[in-house]
């Protein structure tokens, strides 16, 4: 009940348009309007103001267009004018026609956002902690993060992310290289540089495909083309030495051959039986496979529809809009709420066990204090308290800031902030947050665990929000 | 988006008292279809089956766009031949519904909902995850 109460409090008092708040925005806003890319919480880096998207790490994407950029040259430089002289002039246009193909889905499949799922708003977070906190399932702590549903009458199991602060839809993972989920995930490839997901993996595919025919067709065209000219030049070695780079191209084809064919039946296979690279690696649905034909809930159990729906199906939209810009009254997620509201909060925030999503907006509450400089905000990364940590901002009174709480979202994600008044803290509490986490190294003389007994519960998997 | 530009004034205007998110109905699989539960914050506000209506409606039109049928395929055999390229100058079929989606949410926001403190969110701002709805203070509205 109370914790509806604080929730009820904080969320439209931070979120809701206030005077201050909105000149901030305005004042940020007058000079340029932000476009949303430029604030997007994922580690990806995006192009041409939004348009293209690729992945924090390009992996060995620049590997894989100088592969086939290279072979094809050597291949239109060495191979075609003889095939051409003594096959037909076809082979340079199939393989031009070839290539082509596969640097443009190769480059789609890059530059694609792959399905990703827009992070919750704070709102929505807050309203799935309610019902997760209201709900049958969490009689003990810490509640289960899973959710079951039914689909087409199989049990799915819908996970939550902390990251994204939602339950994930079916067939929706997390990606940890590019930190977002995405819908309908297969995997990360590298040599895309980017995930492969329900937008890009039509892209994917018929990159893959493309390309086991471009390599089988040079491979066989350099076979060829050697064997006609050993045959001319009756030797195998002078043959070699006219044309060298038959010989580069033949090495890379020959090395790349087995594993991109073996890639195209297994996906041809994923394609047919409507799974993803996640589902069948992990076995989501292959214990069923004793019961029924296929325990897969989203099959249409027919290959020509599954194939269909997977390749043809209607391209979806991108769901996190890149190029749309920041609307002025919305708050990007560092909100400054007003100092007033704190101090009731933090009385009604005594002796409360605080749940994670509380500890969230408490995070969100403090990191505004931190904007209005009443503590260092020091680097953002997980440091352990001790007392080498000082504060050096003034300290207003102990009784408006608020207490222990927020002082342990410090430990998470600030190094500094105990501020010396607070050092109010019992030794039992200090024993108690030590046993419960670890992570959290408080040295003695550090502050404030005074009043809120914290239970952190499955701490190690919390993802905060990561603040610019 | 456009359809809170007019309405836009109410929001700056009134207090937010509550947000009600409906969320996404999976038994059909990954489609996007929306739980039709009738929310008890709204209870006091709107009549149960207007509001059944809406969502309903909506879950037609998301059907319709990602419906696999031979208008879907063909543009899908039609963008794999030219290369993914036709999508620069032509708009998906998922798109062309999407638009219509945004127009009856601002006609049912204009007409219906506006007038009793409502406010429905466009589910495409938000990831097509939640439909939310925005509950204003009951002040003297009038439209």
């Amino acid at each position: 009940m109370m914790k509806n109460c604080e929730y009820q409090q904080i969320d439209p008092r931070a979120l809701s348009v206030s005077p201050s708040s909105a000149q901030n925005h305005a004042g940020k806003s007058a000079q340029r309007p932000r476009r949303k890319w430029e604030v997007f919480p994922g580690k990806n880096r995006f192009f041409c103001d939004g348009r293209i998207i690729l992945a924090r790490q390009s992996g060995v994407l620049p590997l894989t267009l100088g592969l086939i950029v290279v072979t094809c040259g050597l291949f239109f430089a060495f191979d075609c004018p003889f095939l051409v002289e003594h096959l037909t002039v076809f082979i340079p246009v199939i393989g031009g026609v070839l290539f082509v193909f596969v640097v443009i889905s190769l480059l789609r499949t890059s530059f694609t956002d792959p399905g990703i799922l827009p992070r919750a708003t704070p709102d929505e977070a807050a309203d799935i902690e309610k019902q997760i906190d209201t709900s049958g399932s969490s009689t003990y702590r810490p509640p289960p993060r899973t959710k079951e549903i039914l689909i087409n009458q199989q049990v799915v199991k819908l996970k939550y992310c902390f990251t994204c602060k939602t339950f994930r839809p079916p067939r929706t993972s997390h990606c940890s290289l590019c930190d977002n989920c995405v819908e309908r995930f297969d995997h990360h490839c590298p040599w895309v540089g980017n995930c492969v997901g329900k937008r890009n993996y039509r892209f994917f595919y018929s990159f893959i495909i493309s390309l086991s025919f471009l390599t089988s067709f040079i491979f066989g065209c350099v076979i060829t083309h050697i064997t006609l000219r050993s045959q001319a030049s009756k030797s195998l070695v002078q043959a070699i030495q006219e044309s060298p780079g038959s010989v580069v191209e033949l090495v890379i084809c020959f090395f790349s051959i087995w594993s991109i064919l073996g890639l195209s039946g297994f996906h041809t296979y994923l394609v047919a039986s409507n799974l993803t690279t996640n589902e069948d690696i992990k076995g989501s649905w292959s214990s069923k496979r004793a019961a029924e034909e296929s325990g897969n809930p989203y099959s249409y159990n027919s290959i020509i529809t599954n194939c269909c729906a997977t390749l043809c199906g209607p391209m979806p939209p991108s769901l996190i809009d890149r190029r749309g810009f920041l609307p002025l009254d919305e708050p990007i997620p560092a909100p400054s709420a007003s100092e007033m509201e704190l101090p009731p909060f933090v009385a009604k925030n005594d002796a409360h066990m605080c749940t994670q999503s509380t500890k969230d907006v408490l995070e969100r509450v403090v990191h505004s204090f931190d904007f209005h400089g009443l503590c260092p905000p020091g680097t953002p990364k997980t440091s352990p308290l001790g007392p080498e940590v000082s504060c050096t901002a003034a300290a207003p009174s102990p009784q408006t800031l608020p207490s222990a709480s927020s002082s342990l979202q410090h430990a998470r994600q600030l190094v500094p902030a105990p501020c010396p008044p607070f050092s109010r803290s019992s030794k039992k509490e200090m024993d108690s947050l030590h046993s419960i986490n670890p992570a959290f190294r408080l040295a003695s003389p550090s502050p404030s665990l005074s009043r809120t007994t914290l239970i952190l519960g499955d701490a190690p998997d919390l993802g905060f929000i990561p603040l610019p | 988006m456009a359809e809170t530009h007019s309405l836009q004034d109410m929001r700056q205007q009134a207090a937010v008292a509550a947000k009600v998110f409906i969320q996404r109905d999976y038994t059909n699989g990954t489609v996007c279809q929306f739980q039709t539960k009738f929310p008890s914050e709204m209870e006091t506000r709107i009549d149960k089956q207007q509001f059944e209506e809406t969502v309903r409606t909506l879950n037609n039109l998301y059907a319709e766009a990602e419906k696999l049928g031979s208008q879907s395929y063909i543009e899908g055999c039609l963008a794999c031949l030219t290369a993914y390229t036709v999508f620069l100058c032509m708009e998906t079929h998922y798109e062309k519904v999407l638009k219509k989606i945004a127009k009856y949410i601002q006609e049912q926001n204009d007409k219906i909902y506006a007038p009793r403190g409502l406010l429905l969110t466009d589910p495409i701002e938000r990831g097509l995850r939640v439909i939310e709805v925005t509950i204003f203070e009951d002040r003297s509205l009038t439209r």
